[in-house]
């Protein structure tokens, strides 16, 4: 492809493509969330909109668009603007570094993995602005919410991604799927485990969704949205679980590699496989309440993550590269065993205040 | 610099989606710990305690549907026992039994609302209210074949039932009976164990035993604080005597001992739908009773255990049709009277899960 070595042409040509690829993901996501969760639920979901409901999510985009826009007369009208940008920009941003195959990314960053963490923590801050500036209590309780989550979450899910560093050599998200002759959901399952834990977490996604708890601060910061820019910040959020499914899938899943069918094939099975997983954690789990969600992160997840880190070090400098699959054994045997310590001495407490 | 905080009041509701219908509570937070909580309600007052003052005994029967609409028929047995009591109309066998089935078909079907409610409560998406829903819709075709309705059943009446059980209530019946006690045992063994549900409803909300009696709190609410109470067997109305059940208690009090003392009575239910419908006898399903009914002088109250609590009637009768005095004895708010006390000092989260422990209809509150 003589056209695409061109460095303005390969930017122009990847920036469009990852943008049509971005909506159309989300616009199926929607679309099969609703049918799964109906499906889950005894129920049918969308289904008279077009053939099978499929044009469902077309319906509620022309909705959304034609709603009225609402901005409360006492809020701060200028971040109260800014905020669903701040919270959308980000989140597209990430894409540009995460392989479609072989080559096929906007930006081969030799720091992928550290520009996606970088990121992927600014949505928290649009996320609080809009809780700021909506002047609402609610929303200043599922902002206040958010950014705790989010903070305790990170580092987690930054031991968890060291981990997979260690064992692919580098911090590039391309090198890092070609690192994986055998995927590292095998040579890392606690890793694994750590990393989809935390970023569902980072995204908000049940069991952690304190931050919109329907049933609590019903719909949390985006409460005072309406219209367009109500429809960022759920173009946002879905935006984040398909980057969560996406790196789940670079990460653990060996990204676009797989027999037979096509590179490119096989990177979207893994994502919509990690978001139909995503969804049935949905259907299924009650919420967590707030200090159960910390202490989960603080002493749950952080000395996990930092033993697993050490193990990984351990083996990486014992194997020096050339992991045996001894290793994958092994490191299953060391994630039950941590697991039964932890279910037997952690528990997620919590308790009444004297007030 | 020193930072100053303050606590800050939230309004919380009136329309919320988990306030179960216009409840509002006042609440003064200090970041996510309920510091002061201050119930309102008022928002449903339709006057019906008034309105029934002029208007005839029987056509008060459709008001008492409109109290917690999702256990009318426990409205209708309540007054229609407060009526019988007041104007001394014996009631057939036959209706007798009826009106038992009746009566614990709907504790199943409302205590089904209850649990499937509190666990949307606790923030399970939709998910368990949709299966309780799903088993609570064969409860509800069958009252649809008794009444004819499927939400107001204006079901019963004085001296029996308003008509007999059609041929195919009976199969239907035994075939929703049979399948119950699977689906609850199986909606149990999914809930009962799972980590996140132990972890947010175990020792929250916790309502002391003496709190409880004090208060005049009832139903689930009282019995999962540990106090054996029921009125099927303190003070038993209708044939109840005749049947063998257990009255389930909790221990400690708390969200997940409400939870508990739910799944075990309907279970219980089951047990009494089983022994009425081998003794169900043949005959008649009604005493005849004049349409003007003007019961002698004189007071009664006629009390039963509603799936929320203890639901009485207080009438008094001054020999004109229409009754006296109506007074409401509902369940739901005089439970509802000790939300401050449980949720004082606990998050936002456990204040919602408690209140939904309690199990409140808005119509029965503010009637």
């Amino acid at each position: 492809m003589y056209l695409l070595d061109n460095y303005w042409i390969h930017f122009a040509v990847f920036t469009v493509v990852i943008i049509a690829f971005i909506l159309t993901m989300v616009m199926g996501f929607i679309y099969i969330e609703r049918r799964a969760l109906g499906f889950i639920q005894v129920r049918l979901g969308p289904n008279r909109t077009g053939p099978f409901g499929l044009l469902q999510p077309v319906a509620d985009a022309i909705k959304v668009l034609i709603k009225e826009d609402i901005i409360p007369s006492k809020g701060d009208k200028l971040i109260f603007w800014l905020a669903p940008l701040v919270a959308f920009v980000p989140v597209f941003m990430i894409f540009a570094v995460v392989p479609f195959q072989r080559g096929a990314l906007l930006a081969d960053l030799n720091v992928g993995i550290l520009y996606v963490v970088a990121v992927s923590s600014i949505v928290a801050v649009g996320v609080f602005m809009a809780g700021w500036s909506s002047n609402n209590k609610y929303s200043l309780v599922g902002a206040m919410r958010d950014v705790a989550q989010l903070i305790s979450y990170e580092i987690p899910l930054g031991l968890a991604i060291l981990s997979v560093v260690l064992l692919a050599g580098s911090l590039s998200l391309t090198r890092i799927v070609e690192a994986q002759s055998i995927p590292f959901i095998l040579l890392q399952p606690l890793g694994f485990l750590i990393f989809f834990i935390a970023a569902l977490a980072e995204v908000n996604r049940c069991p952690f969704d304190l931050l919109e708890a329907d049933s609590e601060i019903v719909a949390g910061f985006n409460i005072e949205y309406s219209g367009m820019k109500f429809a960022m910040f759920f173009l946002a959020e879905y935006c984040e679980v398909l980057v969560l499914s996406a790196l789940v899938a670079t990460l653990f899943l060996g990204g676009w590699r797989g027999p037979l069918l096509p590179p490119f094939l096989w990177f979207i099975i893994k994502i919509v496989a990690v978001f139909l997983f995503v969804i049935w954690i949905r259907a299924t789990i009650p919420r967590l309440r707030i200090d159960q969600v910390m202490g989960f992160a603080w002493k749950g997840l952080l000395p996990l993550a930092l033993i697993n880190l050490l193990i990984t070090a351990l083996e990486v400098l014992v194997w020096k590269g050339t992991l045996p699959w001894l290793a994958i054994f092994l490191n299953i045997a060391i994630m039950a065993v941590l697991i039964l310590l932890w279910s037997k001495f952690f528990r997620l407490g919590g308790g009444r205040v004297e007030v | 610099m020193a930072i100053k905080t303050e606590s800050f009041v939230l309004n919380f509701g009136p329309q919320h989606p988990s306030t179960h219908g216009v409840f509002r509570m006042r609440m003064t937070l200090n970041g996510e710990v309920v510091v002061d909580m201050e119930p309102v309600f008022g928002y449903l007052h339709r006057g019906i305690e008034k309105v029934a003052e002029e208007r005839t005994y029987k056509q008060n029967i459709p008001f008492t549907d409109r109290l917690d609409y999702l256990a009318s028929m426990a409205g209708n047995l309540a007054y229609c026992l407060a009526v019988e009591k007041l104007a001394d109309i014996p009631v057939p066998e036959r209706a007798e039994h009826i009106r038992v089935i009746i009566a614990e078909l709907q504790r199943i079907a409302s205590h089904l609302i209850a649990v499937g409610a509190f666990l949307n409560d606790c923030g399970a998406f939709m998910t368990p209210i949709l299966y309780m829903i799903r088993e609570r819709e064969k409860i509800l075709d069958l009252f649809e074949m008794v009444s004819g309705q499927r939400l107001t059943y204006n079901f019963m009446r004085f001296g029996g039932v308003s008509q007999d059980i059609p041929e195919e209530f009976m199969p239907a019946l035994e075939k929703v009976i049979a399948e119950m006690p699977g689906f609850i045992d199986e909606y149990d063994r999914l809930l009962a164990e799972n980590e996140i549900l132990l972890a947010r409803a175990k020792g929250v909300g916790i309502l002391p035993k003496e709190l409880a009696i004090n208060i005049g709190a009832s139903g689930p609410v009282l019995r999962g604080s540990g106090v054996k109470w029921d009125i099927r067997k303190a003070d038993s109305y209708s044939i109840y005597d005749r049947f063998e059940f257990e009255i389930p208690t909790g221990t400690v009090g708390d969200c997940y001992d409400r939870y508990r003392v739910r799944i075990q009575e309907m279970r219980q239910s089951v047990r009494i739908i089983k022994q009425a419908m081998e003794q169900l006898p043949e005959g008649e399903v009604l005493t005849e009773v004049p349409l003007r009914l003007r019961p002698p002088k004189g007071e009664a109250y006629g009390r039963i255990e509603a799936p929320k609590g203890e639901l009485g009637f207080y009438l008094v009768s001054d020999y004109s049709p229409n009754p006296y005095r109506f007074h409401i004895r509902a369940p739901s708010l005089i439970n509802l009277t000790a939300l401050r006390d449980m949720a004082v000092g606990w998050k936002i989260a456990d204040a919602i899960i408690t209140f939904g422990s309690i199990d409140i209809c808005m119509g029965e509150v503010d009637r």
